[in-house]
This record gives structure tokens, sequence and C-alpha cells, in this order.
């Protein structure tokens, strides 16, 4: 499996035994954190939600598609579901390859697509006891504007 | 548009059968020739898929041959040497064991065809899924076939699911029904001698034109989950409801009235079974259908 979730603390160096590869001379991996800010926000915890089903199916794609596109040894990606605390680690992408530059590209690919790409929700709860769902909100809020800027909006 | 050639696929070791299934007769002729006969009716030509192992089986090799030409075996193999003898050509491929397809179902495919995408294909009256063995490839799925298959893939059903093909309703429920042990043979058998005169009327495009009517107006029952915002504003995670919608563009415009959904369509993503889809794909009864909110992985 090149994508999976988990419901409890991400075990990085776990995963990154699943890795290993003795032709591979690099590992690069990027580590998403949960921030205590978010547009000028001042958040205190985050909910993520997933529709499973197709988010482990579009991740595997995502990571099948770095596999073919850059020599590299191996892939994966684990990402949280369930409530999360400031710093907890949110997503995690690993890589193995014979040469670190094409390890450092395809993280980068995977991390960027995984987060344009798989059906997975954020909601954040603010300092000042509201809360609400990143990239969904703010549009909705705001109902009387054109199609063009809820698009660009919601593309963000 | 490329043009279609026909691809019968007759390289299987028909196990189940424990005899050769391309040699199984249906009112006195065998279903291979009965597969070929019926792409030659809506293809300029039509080769059998065979393994080289059956190029000198004299029930194949009355038939111009495609022979299997990539490593590897099953019907992703045949698919990819089609694609890969013509690069310019798109396929109808049907597997020779599909005694209740019509003409008229051949005919809605070829008729509804996306060239803009890797396939067209029937969906599954039992599962929803993609039909893969009788359906349209086009020229491009060649490259995209050997990018599936060099990374472990075999299977040309879950490459369809991965690849949003377009899916097309079946016009009846068994007309993709294939034969695979020989008490399933003796049942197509008397279904067949029963409707004979039925099957033979389903033809032409009146029929597949009511058809397709008679799916637009019925009331289905559908599956429908929500996640996030829309599961908090629909205030239930799922429900099954009934509906006349022929569309998931459709649908949302109901469920948005009925919930008060906030976001706009062009915002969303739809899935159906557990892929991305089209807004303006036909939806069947029990079809399980998930709006999907802009994004916020990672």
């Amino acid at each position: 499996m090149l994508f999976r979730f988990s419901t409890s603390a991400i075990d990085a160096a776990a995963a990154r035994l699943e890795l290993r590869d003795a032709g591979a001379g690099g590992f690069v991996s990027f580590e998403g954190w949960v921030r205590e800010h978010n547009e000028g926000r001042e958040v205190t915890r985050l909910e993520y939600e997933a529709f499973q089903e197709l988010a482990v199916k579009e991740g595997d794609r995502i990571v099948s598609e770095a596999l073919r596109r850059f020599p590299i040894k191996h892939a994966l990606c684990i990402h949280r579901v369930g409530a999360l605390c400031l710093s907890d680690m949110a997503v995690w992408v690993g890589v193995s390859a014979v040469h670190r530059g094409e390890a450092f590209d395809a993280c980068r690919y995977i991390i960027d697509e995984v987060k344009h790409r798989a059906p997975i929700w954020k909601k954040e709860h603010y300092r000042s006891g509201d809360s609400g769902w990143v990239n969904c909100e703010h549009c909705a809020a705001a109902p009387h504007r054109s199609h063009d800027a809820w698009a660009h909006d919601a593309g963000r | 548009m490329p043009p279609v050639y026909g691809l019968v696929l007759a390289g299987g070791a028909s196990t189940r059968m424990q005899r050769d299934k391309a040699a199984l007769r249906y009112r006195g002729k065998s279903q291979l020739d009965r597969a070929v006969e019926l792409a030659a009716r809506h293809c300029r030509r039509v080769f059998v898929s065979v393994r080289p192992s059956q190029v000198a089986d004299p029930l194949r090799a009355a038939h111009p041959l495609l022979v299997d030409s990539l490593p590897g075996e099953g019907p992703l193999v045949g698919i990819r040497s089609g694609l890969a003898a013509f690069p310019d050509v798109a396929w109808l491929i049907i597997a020779c064991d599909l005694p209740f397809l019509s003409d008229a179902a051949v005919e809605y495919l070829l008729q509804q065809r996306d060239p803009r995408l890797l396939a067209t294909a029937f969906k599954s009256a039992h599962d929803g899924l993609p039909e893969p063995l009788c359906a349209v490839w086009e020229p491009a799925a060649g490259a995209a076939l050997a990018g599936y298959q060099a990374t472990g893939g075999h299977c040309p059903r879950k490459f369809l699911m991965r690849n949003a093909p377009k899916l097309l309703a079946p016009l009846d429920e068994r007309a993709l029904d294939n034969i695979n042990t020989p008490a399933e043979y003796a049942a197509a058998h008397a279904a067949l001698d029963a409707a004979r005169g039925v099957l033979d009327a389903a033809t032409g495009a009146d029929a597949v034109r009511g058809a397709i009517g008679l799916h637009d107006v019925d009331v289905m029952k559908l599956q429908i989950q929500y996640f996030a915002l829309m599961r908090e504003q629909a205030g239930r995670s799922e429900e099954t409801i009934e509906t006349a919608a022929a569309t998931p563009a459709d649908l949302y415009g109901e469920l948005s009235a009925r919930h008060g959904f906030t976001l706009h369509r062009e915002q969303l993503k739809v899935a159906v079974n557990g892929e991305f889809s089209d807004w303006s794909r036909p939806l069947a009864a029990g079809d399980a259908v998930v709006f999907i909110p802009p994004v916020a992985g990672g």
C-alpha cells in the first residue's frame, strides 16, 4: 500500500524503515504539522475527515505517478484523520532513491498532489471559539459573489 | 475521430468450463463465430485475439488473428497488443463469451463513445463496475495501460476504475452476462431459446432510444454519503433516497434544495461508486453518490 490513513499518531521512524533499500543512497521525508495560526486566525486544534475509500485510491494513484515520473526506489504517504493538537503531525511523506535530487522532487510532488486531489477535509477550531472547514466556509459565507470568484477561492 | 476496429478476445484458458469456451455453440454456431460476426456488423476490420500457442487452432485460424505480442497474459495483454499493432485505431473489445450481447448494445456503445477519454464501457448490472471486455478502448489507452502494467497492474477493470472512462448504463440486465460453467451454459441456452424473438427484435435505434428513455424516467434508490461541511449542513452522514434525478448534477440540485447546501456545484467534485465521476453521467439504481467539497488535506 502506497498511501494509508492513521487514526493515531504517525510513527515516522517505523514508516521510514518500510522504504529501506540497499540500492538507495538517500531518503527524504516531509512532515506536515498543525500550526497555531492560519490566515490571520489563532488556531487551537484541528479535525481531519476523509472519504477514505476514494482518498486511498487517489493517494495510491499519486504515489504510483511519483514512482513512474521519478527514478526513485520506494515512496509512502500516511495521513492522519481525527482530532489533532498543535504541533501534531498531520501527514508524512517518505521517499528513498539512488540519488537525493529525485527523492526531493518526488516528495514535493506527492505532498502537493495529495493536498489538491485527495478527498480530505480539515476543520479548524479558533481561539475565538468558532470553527470552520478550510477552503469551504468563507466561500459559503459570501453567497452573492460571482461563480468565478467562488471557483477562484475553491482552487486556492 | 479514430476509426474503430473489432477485437474478439478468445485467449482464455476456460478452466471452469473444462472445454474451450470459444467453441461453445448457440443456435448452431460457435460463440466465437457469433462474436466475430457481431463485431463485423459494426466495425470495418475485426480480429481475434489469441495467445501464441493458439494460432494453429482451426476455430480461431478461420479469422484474422492478432497474436499477443507483449509479455504477460490475460485480457489486458490482448487489449495492449491490439493498441500496439494499430496505434491510431480505437478498439471495440468484446469477450467471446457474451451470448446475450446484442447489436443494439454494440450500436449504443459506439454511438455513446467519447474519444477524449481512454475508454467507453458499460457498467455491470450486478455491481455497477466498468465492464472492460465490452468496451471501446481509445488509442491513448495504450501508453496508460503500459504504465499500469509496469506498476504491477493486470486487471483491466481496475485500470478503468482508476481512469474514469465514460460509463453507460446497460440496456438490459443480462446483456453482459458471461458464461463460465457448464451450468451457466445450459441456462443460457434455455434463455436464448425462450427469448429468441425478443432478442432479435431488440435491435435498431428505436429500441435503443426506448431503453434510454425508460431509464430517464425511472424513480430509483440511491445511497448518498456526506462529508465535512456538507455532513454538517445535511445533519447526517448518509441517507438512502428515492429520486428521478438522471445525473449527479440533477441530484445535487435536488439535495441542495432539500438540505440548504451553501456550496455551489462548480466548487464540488462528485464520486459515484467510489470513483470520481462526470456530473453528466447517467445514474443507475443502487449507485452510491458522494459530493466532494473543496479539499484541504496536508
